[in-house]
């Protein structure tokens, strides 16, 4: 389940980085999100659409979620809300 | 600052400039921030024009707003205007003054906002109801600097401009293409203490590694709504600063602030806030104050002011728990991350599509800008016919030609295909608030 929740981000990633013509940093655990190449507009597409794909946001779960830094910090984020 | 407010930019040719009204188009704020500085009392009006203003609405600014100088940090190119123009150049090196500046205008500020076709509304305002929430007499001995996420050619970040220049403070701008963690970096280097910004702004700073690299004690957010999310977020990385949410709009001016660190605002806030009148009337936000904007120009522009002369800012509220909480827009119109979108302008690109009979756009909540924009669409053919002309391409199409036409946060990022829209009895289609 884990592994396809990291494999669903990082193919929105992709999709969003080719979609808005952003080039896209390789997506390892320490990049830091802000870094990605990926602008907040990007950010806030993949959230809505991942929200349609895996049935959660994470985001709106609580009001004192911790904001993910680095792309490890938003794939545990989708990993422990659909645990 | 007082080196800007000695000095020139404008190659000491701001005598030439005086009496006109002056378009100010520079590339950089901190160019802008020198001209506007320097023009007011000597130009009868500037006019400030936003980065992302399109180059095909120019001659209709230049019309609009009777432009007869331009000033400029960018080689001069050909507007198509009829109109003889003076081009002044803007320079990034502060010199000293050749010429003595003294006022004699009160002089016009034009701000530009979008309007539902896309063309710009110009809305008139004057450097006292700019800076009519800007407490001048604190002068305080008290070290502080400025900075803020917005760009000073809006009114968040123009009112920063002016709290800064009008009590002689320090002021960090942001960069174009500055990457966000580089911006944080420089003004915590600088010793910022007062900084504002949008909430997706800040949502966007506290996803940085730099965010632990300003130590502010004033941090303010308006231009959207607040949430609780970003307000607790923002207490808990910067547990020493004062946490202000402000509503202010280009129209309406700046209305009241919150400091409860709650999202919402305390129903005593409508009623005592000082110098500033307001009232919920039809479910929106009505405001009187001298801060307000006197008009749009434009032979047909319609009226800011009602005939009692509040200005309803078409922000919806709803009472709850003697709080009143901003539910969304009369209009429709969408906030993305501080941008505003009027459904109008996207409908028209969507509703060029060959395949395309009628369209709704609408907003869709959003953790990250607040809001984004999403598109019903009702297809010529029937769905099940369309299922052989591939939806998918159909869609992507649309997004395509949307693509060409409109900035991207005026994309949509979702195309839905629906049977039918909602008509309402005036034969106009239903937009929900939020």
């Amino acid at each position: 389940m884990t592994a396809t929740i990291r494999s669903e981000i990082e193919a929105q990633f992709i999709q969003v980085a080719q979609e808005q013509g952003n080039r896209l940093a390789p997506l390892t655990d320490d990049l830091a999100l802000l870094d990605s190449g990926l602008d907040s507009l990007c950010f806030a597409i993949i959230v809505a659409r991942l929200e349609g794909l895996l049935g959660v946001d994470p985001f709106t779960l609580s009001d004192d979620v911790l904001f993910p830094v680095t792309f490890g910090d938003f794939v545990r984020l989708y990993e422990n809300a659909t645990k | 600052m007082s080196d800007l407010i000695a000095g020139t930019t404008l190659y000491g040719r701001g005598e030439e400039l005086c009496g006109r009204s002056v378009l100010v188009m520079t590339a950089n704020q901190f160019t802008t921030a020198s001209a506007l500085i320097e023009l007011d009392g000597i130009a009868r009006r500037i006019v400030i024009c936003p980065p992302d203003l399109a180059a095909a609405h120019l001659p209709f600014v230049i019309d609009t707003a009777e432009v007869d100088a331009i000033v400029s940090d960018r080689a001069m190119f050909s507007f198509g205007s009829p109109r003889p123009l003076i081009f002044c150049p803007c320079s990034k090196e502060i010199g000293s003054r050749n010429y003595e500046r003294t006022v004699q205008y009160e002089t016009e500020w034009v701000l530009l906002t979008s309007g539902t076709t896309g063309v710009p509304k110009l809305v008139l305002h004057t450097l006292a109801s700019l800076a009519g929430a800007i407490d001048t007499g604190n002068h305080s001995a008290e070290e502080v600097v400025w900075s803020t996420f917005y760009d000073i050619r809006r009114y968040g970040g123009l009112q920063i401009l002016l709290r800064a220049a009008l009590t002689g403070k320090s002021l960090v701008l942001t960069s174009m293409q500055e990457p966000t963690t580089d911006f944080l970096a420089r003004a915590g280097a600088h010793g910022v203490t007062n900084i504002s910004g949008t909430p997706s702004q800040w949502r966007r700073a506290l996803m940085s590694p730099a965010a632990n690299r300003i130590n502010p004690n004033y941090v303010r957010l308006s231009g959207e709504i607040a949430d609780q999310a970003i307000l607790n977020r923002l207490r808990s990385v910067y547990p020493g600063a004062r946490l202000i949410h402000a509503f202010a709009s280009t129209e309406a001016g700046v209305a009241f602030e919150v400091s409860d660190g709650n999202a919402g605002l305390p129903a005593e806030v409508i009623m005592q806030t000082p110098d500033v009148e307001m009232k919920v009337e039809e479910g929106s936000l009505r405001i009187r104050s001298a801060r307000t904007a006197s008009c749009y120009l434009g032979a047909n522009a319609p009226a800011i002011k009602d005939a009692d002369g509040f200005v309803d800012t078409g922000d919806m509220l709803e009472l709850k728990d003697k709080r009143y909480h901003f539910v969304g827009r009369r209009d429709g119109m969408i906030n993305v991350g501080g941008l505003k979108v009027h459904p109008e302008e996207v409908e028209a690109v969507i509703n060029r599509h060959p395949e395309v009979q009628s369209s709704l756009v609408r907003t869709r909540k959003n953790p990250v800008t607040g809001s984004l924009v999403v598109a019903d669409v009702v297809l010529r053919r029937s769905p099940q016919a369309a299922v052989k002309l591939d939806m998918r391409e159909i869609q992507d199409d649309i997004v395509l030609l949307c693509r060409e036409s409109l900035s991207s946060y005026k994309v949509p990022a979702a195309i839905n295909f629906v049977p039918a829209l909602a008509v309402g009895e005036s034969g106009k289609m239903i937009r929900c608030n939020a």
